[in-house]
C-alpha cells in the first residue's frame, strides 16, 4: 500500500473513529445507562453530567498519560539500567555523565545557549516590534521577519551553511572578510565562538515569534500612560524603557520562558550544522548519540534536560492554578 | 491612535527616517540567507563556484580554454598560418581577452597580436575571429585561452535532479502523509478536551488545566526511549502509525491549552440558551462551539502543520530508517548533506521543495497563526 493511501485512510478511519466514539458514547449515555425518563429521569440527567466530561476527556488524557506523563516515570526508570536495561545500576549513568568530558561540554554549551538564544530573540523582537510599530510599511516588514518561523530547522540550518561556506565565492561572511583582505575562515570551527555561530539561526527563527507577541503587549498599552508621560516631558527613549517595558513585562517573561524550553528541547541545528564536533555539542544533539545504542545514558541525558526545565513547569503550573480560580 | 512618534514634534522627521533605515537593515539582513538559497538553487555547480550569488543576476568574465581547429596553412614566406573563429562555425560572442598559454590565459587585449614562444603569435578579435602564425610547421594544433562575458544563468536543473532522481519526492510524500492525519486526528481529540474543560463543571477540572500547562514543558527527549520500547510491545514499532500517535500525544498539550483559552472567551449567553432549550453537551459542542472555534482551531491547524512538517527528531526515531519511509528533513540532514555535501545548487534546491509548502501555508494563513501566538501568549 502506498503511504500516501495508507495516510489518507488513517485520516478517514481515526477521523471517523474520534467522531464515532465521542458520539456512540454520548448516546449511550444518554439513552441506555441514565436515560433521561422514568421515575429517575431528574437524578439521572444529573449523573449522565457528571460522566460525561470525563468522556469528553478520555482520549486526551489516555494519550497525554502515555506520551508525556508516563515517560517523565518511564524514562528516569530506564535511566537506571545499563546499556541493554538488564542490570540496575542505580545512579551509576548519571555518574558516568559527569565524568565523560564532552557531556560536561554539552551542559556547558547548553547554558550559553539557555542564556544567548531567549536574550538576543526577545531584544530583538522587542527592538523591531517597537520600530515598526508606527511604520506605513510595519506589517510588510514583520512578515518578512516573522517568515523564518516556517522554515524547519534542518532548513535553516542550510540556509545558513551557505552564509557560513569557506569559499568567498559561496559564503557572504568570507566574501565580505575577502573584500577587506581577510583571509577565510571556516565559523563552524572557531573554538568557542561557532557555538554563538550556530545560536544566531535559532535567534534569526525566534525573533519574529517575540517580535508578534510583543508587538500585541506594546499595542496593548494604554494612550493615557504614555500622553501622560509625554506631556510631564519624557523622551522617546525614556518613555520606551520607563513606561512601555515595566507595563510589559509579563508578556517578555512568557516570551523568554517559550523561548528558553524550546532551546533546551533543539537539536536539529547542532545536528545538521556540526553534527556535534569542534566544541559544539549541546544535551539534545549528544543524547542522539547515544539514543539506539546505549538507552541507560540517553534516558539520563533525557533527564537531566528534564531537570533544567523544571522549575519552568512548576512557575507555569503555578500561572496556570492562579488563572484558573 | 496617535500617527507620530509618541508626539514628540520636532524630534519626528529625524527619528522617522532613523526608524526607516533601522527596518529597512534589520529586513535586509534577515532576509539575505534566504534569498541567497533561492537563487543559488537555481544555478549549477560551476557557477556556484566561480561567483558568488549576489553576482549572478550580472554577466560575469569567465575563462575557457578552446582547442584551434582546422589546418594550418603554409604562406609564401615560410610561416604557417591558421585562421578560425574561437565560437565555431555558429557561436557568437565577445572575447574580452585572449592569451595562449594556461598560466596567462587573459594576458593580451583584443585586436592586439601576442608575441608568444619561439616566434609563434595569436592574434583574437573582439568578435572571436582568430589568427595563429608559426614560424615552422605545427606538429599539432594549440589551444587558445580566451575571457569572455557570459551572461547570467538559471535554470530549473537542480529541482529536477532532486525531483526526479535523488528521492526527493518519495521523501515529500512521505512528509505530507506523516503531516495530514498527525493535524487533523489530535485537532479532533483536543477540541473535545477543551470544551469539557472550557465549559463542563466536574471535580479537579483546575487540576488537570494546571497539569496539561506544566505538560507543555516537558521535554519530548525523555518520551523518545520508553514509547519506542512501548510502540515495539504493541507491535507497531518504527512505522507510520508510530509517528501518527506520537505527533498526536505531543501536540495535544498546546492544542488542548490554545482551544480551552479560546472557547473559554465565547459567550455564555449562547451556550446557556441553547442548553435551556433542551440542546445536549454534545449538540452544544458540535453546533454551536465547533464553529464558533474555527479561528481557534485553524491557528492550532496551522502550528500543528508546521511542527510536523518541520519536525527531523520525532521523524528520526519512530518512522524506519530505512530510506524508503524518510520525511524531507531526514533526507536532507542525513542524506544530501553527506552524499551531495559539495553541491551547493542540489542542497539548496532540496531545501526549498522541503520549505516551499510551510512558506506558502505561512503567507496565506499568517492571520490565523498570529492569533493562535497571542491566544496561547498574552493574558
Amino acid at each position: 500500500m502506498s503511504p500516501l493511501l495508507q495516510g489518507v485512510l488513517t485520516v478517514i478511519i481515526g477521523v471517523g473513529g474520534c467522531i464515532g466514539y465521542f458520539w456512540t458514547s454520548n448516546f449511550v449515555l444518554d439513552r441506555f445507562i441514565f436515560p433521561a425518563k422514568g421515575p429517575e429521569a431528574g437524578r439521572n440527567i444529573n449523573r449522565a453530567n457528571a460522566v460525561r466530561p470525563w468522556l469528553f476527556l478520555l482520549p486526551a488524557l489516555a494519550a497525554l498519560g502515555l506520551y508525556l506523563v508516563y515517560p517523565v516515570f518511564g524514562s528516569f526508570w530506564r535511566s537506571m539500567f545499563n546499556r541493554s536495561g538488564t542490570e540496575f545500576v542505580g545512579l551509576g549513568n548519571y555518574l558516568g555523565l559527569f565524568e565523560d568530558g564532552e557531556f560536561r561540554t554539552a551542559l556547558l554549551n547548553n547554558f550559553l545557549w539557555v542564556l544567548f538564544v531567549p536574550a538576543a530573540a526577545t531584544f530583538l523582537g522587542l527592538l523591531v516590534a517597537q520600530l515598526t510599530d508606527r511604520l506605513k510599511w510595519g506589517n510588510i516588514a514583520k512578515s518578512l521577519i516573522f517568515m523564518p518561523m516556517a522554515i524547519s530547522f534542518v532548513g535553516a540550518s542550510l540556509i545558513w551553511k551557505f552564509v557560513y561556506a569557506v569559499d568567498p565565492e559561496i559564503g557572504i561572511i568570507n566574501a565580505i572578510r575577502d573584500t577587506i583582505g581577510l583571509s577565510p575562515l571556516d565559523p563552524l570551527q572557531v573554538g568557542f565562538w561557532n557555538n554563538f555561530f550556530l545560536m544566531v539561526i535559532l535567534v534569526w527563527i525566534q525573533t519574529g515569534f517575540a517580535m508578534v507577541i510583543l508587538s500585541a503587549a506594546l499595542r496593548g498599552i494604554p494612550e493615557e500612560t504614555i500622553e501622560a508621560a509625554i506631556i510631564d516631558g519624557a523622551n522617546p527613549v525614556q518613555i520606551f524603557f520607563k513606561i512601555k517595558i515595566p507595563q510589559i513585562m509579563g508578556t517578555i517573561v512568557v516570551v523568554w520562558t517559550t523561548i528558553t524550553i524550546l532551546v533546551l528541547k533543539v537539536f536539529d541545528i547542532v545536528y545538521t550544522m556540526t553534527g556535534g564536533n569542534f566544541g559544539t555539542q549541546i544535551l539534545p544533539s549528544y543524547m542522539m548519540e547515544y539514543l539506539f545504542r546505549d538507552d541507560g545514558r540517553a534516558t539520563a541525558v533525557a533527564f537531566v534536560i528534564m531537570i533544567i526545565v523544571l522549575p519552568v513547569m512548576i512557575w507555569n503550573i503555578a500561572q496556570a492554578r492562579k488563572e484558573v480560580r | 491612535m496617535a500617527t507620530d512618534d509618541d508626539g514628540i514634534a520636532g524630534a519626528k522627521s529625524s527619528l522617522s527616517l532613523v526608524t526607516n533605515l533601522t527596518v529597512v537593515f534589520l529586513v535586509v539582513l534577515w532576509l539575505i540567507p534566504t534569498i541567497g538559497l533561492l537563487v543559488s538553487s537555481f544555478r549549477d555547480r560551476d557557477a556556484i563556484g566561480q561567483s558568488g550569488w549576489w553576482k549572478s543576476p550580472f554577466p560575469t568574465e569567465q575563462n575557457f580554454a578552446i582547442p584551434a581547429e582546422g589546418e594550418f596553412e603554409p604562406q609564401a614566406d615560410g610561416t604557417w598560418v591558421l585562421t578560425g573563429n574561437v565560437f565555431g562555425e555558429d557561436g557568437a560572442g565577445t572575447v574580452t581577452a585572449f592569451g595562449g598559454r594556461r598560466a596567462a590565459p587573459a594576458e593580451f587585449e583584443p585586436g592586439v597580436t601576442g608575441n608568444l614562444v619561439r616566434g609563434r603569435t595569436l592574434m583574437v578579435e573582439p568578435d572571436g575571429d582568430f589568427t595563429i602564425t608559426y614560424p615552422e610547421e605545427p606538429s599539432r594544433n594549440p589551444t587558445i585561452y580566451i575571457a569572455t562575458e557570459v551572461p547570467p544563468q538559471f535554470s530549473t536543473d537542480n529541482y529536477e535532479t532532486i525531483l526526479f532522481s535523488a528521492g526527493m519526492d518519495v521523501a515529500f510524500i512521505n512528509t505530507l502523509t506523516v503531516t495530514i492525519p498527525a493535524t487533523i486526528i489530535p485537532i479532533l481529540i483536543a477540541a473535545f478536551a477543551a470544551y469539557a474543560l472550557a465549559w463542563m463543571d466536574f471535580p479537579f477540572r483546575g487540576t488537570i488545566i494546571a497539569i496539561i500547562v506544566g505538560l507543555l514543558v516537558v521535554p519530548l527527549q525523555l518520551a523518545l526511549v520508553p514509547m519506542l520500547k512501548f510502540h515495539n510491545q504493541i507491535g507497531i514499532g518504527q512505522s507510520f502509525y508510530g509517528i501518527w500517535f506520537a505527533h498526536t500525544g505531543f501536540g495535544l498539550p498546546l492544542a488542548i491549552y490554545l482551544l480551552r483559552n479560546y472557547m473559554v472567551g465565547l459567550p455564555r449567553d449562547i451556550i446557556e440558551s441553547a442548553k435551556v432549550d433542551g440542546a445536549t453537551d454534545f449538540q452544544v459542542f458540535t453546533r454551536i462551539v465547533l464553529p464558533l472555534s474555527f479561528p481557534a482551531l485553524a491557528s492550532f491547524a496551522i502550528f500543528q502543520f508546521l511542527w510536523t512538517w518541520n519536525d527531523l527528531l520525532v521523524a528520526k526515531v519512530f518512522l524506519p530508517s530505512s530510506s524508503e519511509s524518510w520525511v524531507m528533513t531526514v533526507k536532507i540532514a542525513d542524506d544530501l548533506l553527506g552524499s551531495r555535501g559539495g553541491d551547493w545548487g542540489i542542497l539548496a534546491a532540496a531545501a526549498f521543495v522541503s520549505i516551499a509548502i510551510p512558506l506558502l501555508v505561512f503567507f496565506t494563513m499568517q492571520r490565523y497563526l498570529v492569533r493562535g501566538l497571542l491566544a496561547g501568549s498574552v493574558k
